[in-house]
């Protein structure tokens, strides 16, 4: 009998003033007999809505019955066969907006926690299994991939699956990208990246750290090392300023900066040899993502925090689980707000003067346009401001590449297949969407991987 | 992981150390840098590449001791590996068609200051060379230089060696007389300063080399982040050269202290570690 309770089953988090204080994952994950709780909600709807919300086509319904079962190992074979990381994109994927959006449990009620199951599941077998990954033989033909991000990995998991002899260059001292230098371990831990990482390694992709491709080689010195295709993901790359006077005053930071300081340098630890700055108070712009992760890593090292964004509640980017749980962390909204000065006093920030917007009428983006309200200027003081607004394509690889060619915003074209304007470079992730999500960057990894795959049988 | 295969006390503070690397030796150009990780905790910290030798895959850097990081860096010594080495970085500086060039070097700015006239020596360029340092013991690469140099001047605080003054007397003196396609300065961000504002009095172009604060070096951090021509630019991506007309020095020198707190303590913390060990 399927369980029709129209809620969810919770799932178990940290309190909030106990989390504020410490780096430990905030959301703990269901237990076995939750997890089946759970599964039972699903009804294995034949036409398997939910599917279509799913970036990488996970068979959603097909692992949920195995839950349901108990069959945990088999859950996680399914969940395999599709994502190269169902451990991460149990916990960052915007389900609500994916595959749980198209649940039908979810027109009278919640829908099926999908994302909390795969979590589940993912965790159930990196403590339960033993993963026994057979190197698969090769295919005889080299692929290079540009950056260990989410894009990357699933694209070199696939390639290797396939039999092809797979580097990943990596600019950074670790794999991982965004997972390891972005996304704060209090969201998702990094052992658990470590591990993902760990088995593609153990498949044969072989990762080159320390590797920055447009400097330390080009892609055409790839293509002479006989690299037959060539998959970038680099990522979004610079950070965006809102250019305020006062801006690069002492102690105003990028989210990028703050967020590297504390994940990949951790800084957050007494042993490490990279400074950050512990704020008293500190003032947070935007509101996607990046800026609860940012205001949430501050909230942890002490400060007292403001998220500043100009728009309203409903318009916050950010997924509704963080925006709660940085509520239920302390952390205050100031909402209908935008920066427009940086004030300092002896080079350091003391205060960020902004002024209250109101809604006006959509625009292109078909979100209602923040307007200012004339003379509404006030002033929060601060010692620390973190710019959360968003990056530009790193302009590295299409500087020292001839042909390849990028939109205006600097993001690199692609094809259908996910070619570049350069034979044989494919291209995916943020490096051509521009700054999404880990799993819409996994499923272009996934689509350009079969791509190389077309691309390199073709020409034999 | 990158094997020192030399290193040489230049000074009481600064060291140079010469790494196996391949791929940076026979691809890095004058102006570009590195980034290093001592250990596995360890910060990351640029440092300009001093000179490479693509024959025998090797590698130069020249650092002052002035902090935890290039304290601990110090205390490797031959054979012993340096856990990450990640570069050429940055552009290089652009020295192509340059005719007649003065190089500016101060004090350990010299290190950078070396392979940009090396560089322009090579390719045939006029090359006057003009050094500063505290005093005669804080010395580096004067015999380098000279190689490199049409002319060579060397300036100290206290006159203990080459002429007492700063490097802006010596060329201030040359200005009055001739002119340059170019100055280029590396040193201080108080001397650059000082070198800009009295270029810019006889128009003469200068480049100077920026080193601010940096994490990532590939353009993701935005740390490194400076005014320049009122615009904000990345030292990592965008340069580390800039035209030193243009760049706003104060800020730049404000955003450098950042750190200094921390920066005091994880000093004294690991000096006092390093003393344990030695007792």
């Amino acid at each position: 009998m399927p369980n029709m309770s129209l809620k969810r089953v919770e799932m178990p988090v940290q309190d909030g003033k106990v989390r504020s204080g410490n780096i430990d994952e905030v959301a703990l994950g269901y237990t076995e007999e939750m997890a089946v709780e759970e599964a039972n909600r699903c009804l294995d709807c034949k036409h398997k809505p939910c599917m279509q919300g799913c970036p990488v086509s996970i068979h959603i319904p097909d692992f949920i019955r195995e839950v349901k079962e108990k069959n945990f190992e088999k859950a996680y074979e399914i969940l395999k066969s599709t994502s190269s990381l169902p451990a991460v994109c149990g916990r960052v994927c915007p389900q609500e907006n994916q595959c749980e959006k198209y649940c039908v449990r979810a027109i009278k009620g919640e829908s099926v926690g999908i994302g909390r199951l795969e979590r589940f599941v993912a965790d159930w077998a990196r403590e339960n299994l033993k993963e026994e990954t057979a190197k698969i033989p090769s295919n005889g033909h080299k692929v290079a991939v540009v950056g260990a991000g989410p894009s990357g990995l699933t694209c070199a998991g696939d390639l290797a699956k396939l039999g092809y002899e797979v580097t990943v260059f990596e600019a950074l001292h670790m794999a991982g990208g965004v997972l390891v230098y972005g996304i704060p371990e209090f969201r998702l831990p990094k052992s658990i990246v470590q591990h993902e990482i760990d088995a593609l390694e153990k498949m044969g992709v072989n990762i080159e750290c320390d590797s920055v491709i447009g400097r330390s080689e080009t892609i055409d010195e790839l293509f002479d090392e006989g690299f037959e295709a060539i998959f970038i993901g680099s990522g979004a790359g610079l950070p965006n300023f809102m250019g305020l006077e006062g801006e690069n005053l002492k102690g105003v930071f990028s989210a990028n900066e703050y967020l590297t300081r504390f994940n990949l340098m951790k800084a957050y630890q007494e042993d490490s040899d990279t400074p950050i700055y512990r704020a008293k108070k500190c003032v947070v712009v935007g509101g996607g993502n990046v800026a609860m992760d940012a205001a949430r890593s501050a909230r942890r090292l002490g400060a007292e925090v403001t998220i500043v964004y100009r728009r309203g509640m409903e318009e916050l980017p950010a997924r509704h689980e963080e925006v709660e749980h940085a509520m239920e962390e302390g952390i205050e909204f100031k909402l209908l707000t935008n920066p427009v000065k940086v004030i300092g006093k002896d080079g350091w920030v003391c205060g960020v003067e902004c002024v209250e917007m109101e809604l006006g009428e959509p625009d292109a983006s078909g979100r209602r346009r923040p307007i200012t309200k004339e003379g509404s200027n006030f002033v929060i003081d601060c010692d620390c401001m973190i710019m959360a607004i968003g990056t530009s394509p790193n302009p590295l690889l299409r500087s020292t590449t001839k042909g390849l060619e990028t939109n205006a915003k600097g993001c690199l074209l692609v094809d259908e297949k996910g070619m570049t304007t350069r034979k044989g470079v494919f291209a995916g992730g943020d490096a051509v969407s521009g700054a999404a999500t880990v799993i819409q960057a996994m499923g272009a990894g996934k689509k350009c991987a079969a791509s190389i795959d077309e691309y390199i049988q073709s020409k034999l | 992981m990158v094997r020192i295969v030399e290193k040489k006390r230049l000074n009481p503070t600064v060291t140079q150390m010469v790494v196996e690397h391949e791929k940076i030796a026979k691809k890095a150009k004058a102006g570009q840098f590195i980034i290093l990780r001592v250990d596995e905790k360890g910060e990351r910290i640029p440092l300009t590449i001093a000179d490479t030798d693509p024959e025998k895959h090797t590698v130069t850097i020249i650092f002052q001791i002035v902090g935890a990081t290039t304290r601990k860096l110090n205390e490797l010594n031959e054979n012993d590996y340096i856990h990450d080495f990640v570069g050429p970085l940055g552009k290089p500086s652009e020295i192509e068609g340059l005719k007649k060039v003065c190089v500016i070097g101060g004090g350990v700015g010299c290190a950078i200051a070396y392979p940009t006239a090396k560089a322009l020596h090579r390719q045939g360029s006029d090359v006057t060379t003009i050094v500063g340092f505290r005093n005669k013991d804080l010395v580096i690469l004067e015999d380098e230089f000279k190689q490199v140099s049409d002319r060579f001047y060397i300036m100290s605080d206290d006159g203990s060696v080459g002429e007492k003054g700063v490097v802006t007397n010596a060329l201030e003196r040359l200005l009055e007389k001739e002119t340059f396609d170019c100055v280029i300065a590396i040193g201080p961000l108080v001397m650059m300063k000082f070198v800009a504002l009295l270029t810019k009095k006889y128009n003469v172009k200068t480049t100077v080399s920026m080193n601010p604060i940096m994490i990532d070096g590939t353009g993701m951090c935005g740390g490194c982040r400076l005014s320049v021509g009122g615009k904000t630019k990345f030292a990592c991506v965008d340069g580390p050269d800039f035209d030193g007309h243009e760049v706003d020095f104060d800020e730049a020198i404000s955003r450098n202290t950042s750190y200094r707190e921390f920066e005091k303590h994880a000093y004294e913390k690991t000096c006092a570690l390093l003393n344990k060990e030695v007792q």
